[in-house]
């Protein structure tokens, strides 16, 4: 035992100590995770970097190049405006990344809490949550989308603050459901014979166990809210026009689809890519995160 | 010499659909301080459910329904939330059978120590790391610095429970319950935890309860012995009382079906049977049906009337065929 103890250390030598170490590694060799890495860090590149490294102004109207098809000037050509489609898809992605980040953030908090609260508190805590979590679900996902914008009033913020609360069932449903297993666990049980009490354990060792879970999930729930969201734009209930959100871009677009295809194309494909990039990213990152894989 | 735990009646049933199943039925079992008892049994018998009742650990549908339980004179059963979660760790701790599963696997081994300190002392954060290698390299964790980081995946099954030993004695507690501490482990390592717990619980004065069916486990390591079967004590007495003279059938049973080393002369004797449905468990005797002893003396009363635990302080029995039974 001792030497195979001796190999172990040497194997694992300081710089692999921690698992967000080792799960990065996993991450960049896997060829899905390479390639919605590639899309995913594009949108965060040209969210965070705004408009001085854009070709034109977002905003800037040119009547004379009106409805112009790609070329290398316009690379996706212009709009009914004569703005620039390739600056204002790239300048849309700051969207796109704050409606799935917030959204998200929305409905992993209030999931969270509620699903701890139903796994670890008491039978009764457990009950009304639930039943309220399943008459949330109970509901179709659009009209209670509709629903929440109707009493808030239509905007960008309104529409993200609805995907996420319209998220929040899910996530409670996960994490009451690993909460449940997890209780069970033996370490858990351990834990208690080690004296440590109810919170303890609910925030200290069953929470950090589902952590992994959670980011699962968020990166498949992510792509969901960005959809859901430039749905909402395209039905006027999200982000407003002149601002270039891929959803509310496509619906003066969609004036143009026999005329101009590129207007519809530039903002469709950006939404169809960005998902799909944020997809991949997700199973990568499943992959990479499963505990089995983990300890190889 | 005064009890540490004492444990009077315990009675630990379940109410499952099937009925009433009586784990624990009558139990009476003391600890004294820096002693090691032994509890002995087949699966089932109830020496597990005894060791999870003795800090309360037991979750419904199971219920603690009679008895008493008493640490240094305090009444454990009335304790509250509270009390019970500075009893568990701080006075009392446990150790189980795998110790892979009961370490948390999203926790470094060394946090795990430190988690401990962090809720019951007040020490800082520096303090807390140096006494978690200290103890890392008390139990024989090589290179205890740089393992103090390691995941519990990457240690294996000896080393793990090394660590749960660690983590069990990291507040050295007066007892230390320990269930099956080597059943999942390889028969070599086995000898080696075992060496460890002695050691361990030899050097801080903590008293050692020793759940396990091995009966070469228990002569390495018991001074007292308890034999429970189908949720009773059949017999109690010191580890060389015990294996010298033992008093019960079952006891017997148990020790002429432990191999012996060099001894290939016959088939290793087997008691016939297996233990009693805990749903349909004898009124009488509970071993009656499987006792070739009552058989071959041809006895009626085992089959009539449960035998009562009787004889001196050093060594009980519960069977009418001891001396003086009938």
């Amino acid at each position: 035992m001792a030497t195979t103890m001796h190999e172990r250390g040497e194997t694992f030598s300081t710089p692999e100590r921690s698992n967000f170490a080792r799960a990065m590694r996993r991450l960049l060799r896997h060829r899905s995770g390479q390639i919605g890495g590639v899309v995913v860090l594009t949108l965060v590149f040209f969210a965070l970097a705004g408009e001085s490294v854009l070709p034109y102004e977002t905003l800037a109207i040119d009547p004379i190049n009106r409805l112009q098809p790609p070329s290398l000037e316009h690379f996706f050509g212009t709009d009914e405006l004569g703005r620039d489609l390739f600056s204002r898809i790239l300048y849309g992605s700051r969207y796109t990344l704050m409606i799935g980040l917030v959204s998200t953030a929305i409905a992993a908090t209030g999931g969270i809490t509620l699903g701890l609260l139903a796994g670890g508190g008491g039978k009764l805590a457990d009950m009304l949550i639930m039943r309220v979590v399943d008459v949330l679900l109970a509901f179709p996902y659009i009209l209670l989308l509709l629903a929440i914008i109707a009493i808030l009033g239509p905007s960008l913020w309104t529409s993200m603050f609805a995907v996420g609360v319209a998220g929040i069932p899910g996530y409670a449903r996960l994490i009451r459901g690993e909460v449940l297993a997890l209780k069970e666990a033996e370490f858990v049980e351990a834990m208690r014979a080690l004296g440590a009490g109810h919170l303890r354990i609910l925030f200290g060792t069953i929470l950090p166990n589902v952590t992994s879970q959670m980011v699962i999930y968020a990166s498949f729930t992510i792509p969901l809210a960005v959809l859901a969201a430039a749905a909402l734009s395209f039905l006027g209930l999200g982000a407003q026009p002149p601002a270039p959100e891929w959803g509310a871009m496509l619906v003066d677009a969609r004036t143009f689809l026999r005329t101009a295809w590129w207007v519809v194309a530039a903002p469709g494909m950006a939404i169809f890519i960005s998902i799909l990039g944020m997809n991949l990213f997700g199973n990568a990152l499943r992959d990479v995160l499963d505990p089995k894989e983990m300890s190889k | 010499m005064t009890a540490l735990l004492e444990i009077k009646g315990l009675k630990t049933h379940f109410r499952t659909e099937d009925g009433v199943i009586r784990a624990v039925d009558g139990v009476d079992l003391h600890v004294n301080e820096g002693e090691v008892l032994g509890i002995v049994g087949e699966s089932g018998s109830g020496k597990t459910i005894t060791a999870l009742s003795a800090i309360r650990l037991i979750d419904s549908p199971g219920e603690i329904v009679a008895g008493s339980i008493r640490y240094e004179g305090r009444d454990v059963l009335a304790m509250s939330k509270n009390e019970l979660t500075e009893l568990r760790g701080d006075r009392i701790s446990m150790i189980f059978q795998q110790p892979r599963v009961c370490l948390n696997p999203v926790l470094q081994i060394g946090r795990q120590i430190t988690e401990l300190f962090d809720q019951h002392r007040d020490i800082s954060e520096a303090e807390a790391r140096e006494n978690a290698i200290n103890l890392l390299t008390s139990v024989g964790i090589p290179e205890a610095e740089k393992r103090f980081a390691f995941y519990p995946h990457e240690l294996s099954g000896g080393q793990a429970q090394r660590v749960m030993i660690a983590i069990a004695l990291a507040l050295s507690p007066r007892l230390l319950i320990a269930d099956e501490p080597t059943t999942a482990l390889d028969v070599t390592i086995q000898a080696q935890i075992i060496e460890l717990l002695k050691d361990m619980c030899r050097d801080l004065g903590t008293a050692l309860i020793l759940v396990t069916h091995d009966l070469g486990v228990i002569a390495e390591i018991a001074d007292r012995v308890a034999v429970m079967y189908a949720g009773q004590i059949v017999e109690e007495a010191d580890v060389y009382t015990l294996f010298e003279n033992p008093q019960h059938p079952y006891t017997r049973g148990l020790l002429t079906s432990m191999p012996v080393l060099g001894n290939r002369t016959g088939r290793l004797s087997a008691i016939p049977g297996s233990i009693p449905k805990p749903s349909d468990i004898p009124a009488a005797c509970r071993f009656a049906p499987r006792c070739v002893e009552r058989v071959a003396r041809e006895l009626t009363i085992c089959e009539q009337r449960e035998p009562q635990i009787m004889g001196s302080e050093d060594h009980r029995v519960r069977c009418w065929l001891a001396e003086g039974a009938v």
